[in-house]
């Protein structure tokens, strides 16, 4: 546990100093924070053994808020809430639908309403301004209209900053009595109903969270690309959620996160060297951590602990 | 007569032609330990299955503590005080034994807290004492799924005791232990139910487990009673020898 409070530290400085030497990377490096925050919420379903195919819905109710409630209100401590909340709202009235059921039937409904969201996004032009997207207004931190430079570092600082606090946030709830009861519902959902304990709530709150963390990432995506699309509710991209969370391992809160940085760099570096293949190396990264490295980066590390 | 905790009238319940439940009438007594013997198929996980809700009978009715439970969930009916273990443990096999024991107690006094531990002070050290009850405290940090068979079966049933119900069913509490280990873990759970006070209902194959711990045996034969009473009566009937006994001997 120290070790991984440790690791938690040193990554967080690692970014921060890789962001000030090279400051296009702070770009990359903000994403990838802001994706890992979302993973976060795909390693709490995991670990009650589903997976969600569609949670790129909660990315973009969470962008998607942000571009449209800037134009009225540009000051991000109301927007981010803002955000954080509409996607849990949004994740509080499917997931009562959605806990009903189970593997492969969660994973393809949760994939069903993100496609459901992406055609309104992409059709409703009249509002959604459809495939050319929103371009998010001027935003304002605690008051203050800060030059670009500045307010690129103040985004990473939010990012990284709620990156700590979520991730703490899930190794806490993890470790408690609800966190566990998650657990046993990979492993033994009757017995959890024979001691009373209601498993469909369970999941919901897990989903609620994890819908809330969705709905931040996309937030800070939003603040991050200054343009928001249908793209980022697309399949595809709760795909890539999915990816990072294997990537990275579920072992641990920091997974998503070594995850996230790992899939970002290379998808970078990969488009750099081999435009036109990059998708075909991340496809054999994977392959790599699933034959090799089944607990992903952070298994590989516990293990090195461990040994 | 002593007061009657649990019962059971006219239960019927069919899978397809086969009549799991066929007019069962049973009443549990307070504090009595009740053996249900008979072959397998003769409906006896049945009545188990129908008496915690997980299955619904066709027809007749449950009465526990003087109340209708027929028609609630599984979980309603554990809240009423009705506990149950299994004849395969249902461990959570990724959590260690403490974590069972102790998502158990959770259960019990309210899992509802997401950010505060599991394993608190207070709620480890109940766990703790709960295994020690047990005999399982040198296995509390080993994983559930690195027990063996005997120690699984009273984790199991352990984590239905946690709950503190007024009546625990267990499904074939010896099944698949070593019979060297069978007497030995039968008087470790008797010894605790007994100093609970809980009343027991358990489905049980070994006829000297019965003859030594049940107050008194009811045998299932085809989803219906084929005879109830003490013991020494109910296993010296020269039908339920032959019948019952000869089959569940061999089963």
């Amino acid at each position: 546990m120290k070790r991984e409070s440790l690791l938690a530290a040193l990554g967080a400085l690692a970014l921060v100093v890789c962001a000030w030497a090279v400051p296009w990377l702070k770009f990359v490096l903000t994403i990838a924070l802001a994706k890992g925050i979302a993973v976060l919420g795909i390693l709490l379903l995991l670990r009650a053994g589903q997976v969600s195919f569609g949670h790129s819905m909660f990315l973009a109710l969470g962008a998607y808020t942000m571009a449209f409630l800037a134009p009225m209100e540009d000051e991000v401590l109301l927007l981010l809430p803002a955000a954080a909340l509409i996607a849990a709202g949004f994740g509080l009235v499917i997931g009562l639908f959605l806990v009903r059921y189970r593997d492969i039937f969660f994973g393809m409904l949760n994939l069903a309403f993100a496609m459901v969201l992406y055609s309104l996004l992409e059709k409703l032009y009249a509002i959604t301004k459809g495939t050319d997207g929103i371009r998010v207004a001027a935003l304002s931190f605690a008051g203050t209209e800060p030059e670009r430079g500045t307010q690129e570092w103040i985004v990473f600082g939010i990012a990284l900053g709620l990156a700590i606090l979520f991730g703490l946030l899930v190794r806490f709830y993890l470790a408690s009595p609800m966190g566990r009861a998650l657990a046993g519902i990979k492993t033994r959902e009757t017995r959890l109903e024979f001691m009373g304990v209601p498993a469909r709530r369970v999941l919901l709150f897990a989903y609620v969270l994890s819908a809330l963390m969705g709905g931040v990432g996309g937030a800070l995506v939003a603040m991050t690309t200054r343009h928001v699309t249908p793209q980022i509710a697309y399949w595809t991209a709760s795909g890539e959620l999915v990816f990072i969370a294997i990537l990275g391992g579920a072992g641990s809160a920091l997974g998503p996160f070594l995850g996230a940085t790992a899939f970002e760099l290379v998808r970078v570096y990969a488009a750099a060297a081999v435009a036109d293949a990059w998708q075909m190396i991340l496809g054999g990264v994977l392959l790599v951590v699933i034959l090799f490295a089944p607990g992903g980066v952070w298994g590989l590390l516990s293990r090195r602990w461990r040994a | 007569m002593s007061q009657v905790l649990l019962s059971a009238k006219g239960l019927r319940l069919a899978f397809g032609g086969v009549k799991a439940a066929d007019g069962i009438d049973l009443d549990v007594r307070h504090g009595e330990f009740l053996a249900i013997i008979g072959p397998n198929g003769a409906g006896k996980t049945t009545f188990i299955n129908m008496t915690t809700g997980y299955l619904r009978p066709q027809a007749g009715r449950i009465e526990f503590d003087g109340k209708p439970i027929l028609g609630l969930s599984p979980r309603a009916i554990v809240r009423r005080g009705i506990g149950r273990s299994f004849q395969l443990p249902q461990l959570f096999s990724e959590h260690t034994v403490l974590e069972n024991a102790a998502l158990a107690i959770a259960a019990r006094r309210g899992i509802w807290s997401p950010f505060t531990p599991l394993l608190r002070p207070r709620w480890r050290d109940e766990a703790m004492d709960l295994l020690d009850r047990f005999g399982l405290r040198a296995v509390a940090e080993s994983r559930a799924d690195a027990l063996n068979e005997g120690a699984r079966k009273l984790a199991d049933i352990a984590m239905a005791v946690a709950l503190e119900p007024s009546l625990l069913l267990m499904d074939e509490p010896t099944s698949g232990v070593a019979a060297a280990e069978k007497m030995v873990i039968v008087e470790t759970l008797v010894r605790v139910l007994r100093s609970t006070g809980v009343t027991a209902v358990f489905v049980e194959h070994d006829m000297d487990v019965v003859a030594r711990f049940a107050d008194r045996v009811a045998v299932w034969s085809q989803g219906r009673i084929a005879a109830l009473g003490p013991p020494g009566e109910v296993l010296a009937d020269p039908k339920v020898r032959r019948e019952v006994i000869g089959i569940a001997a061999n089963a």
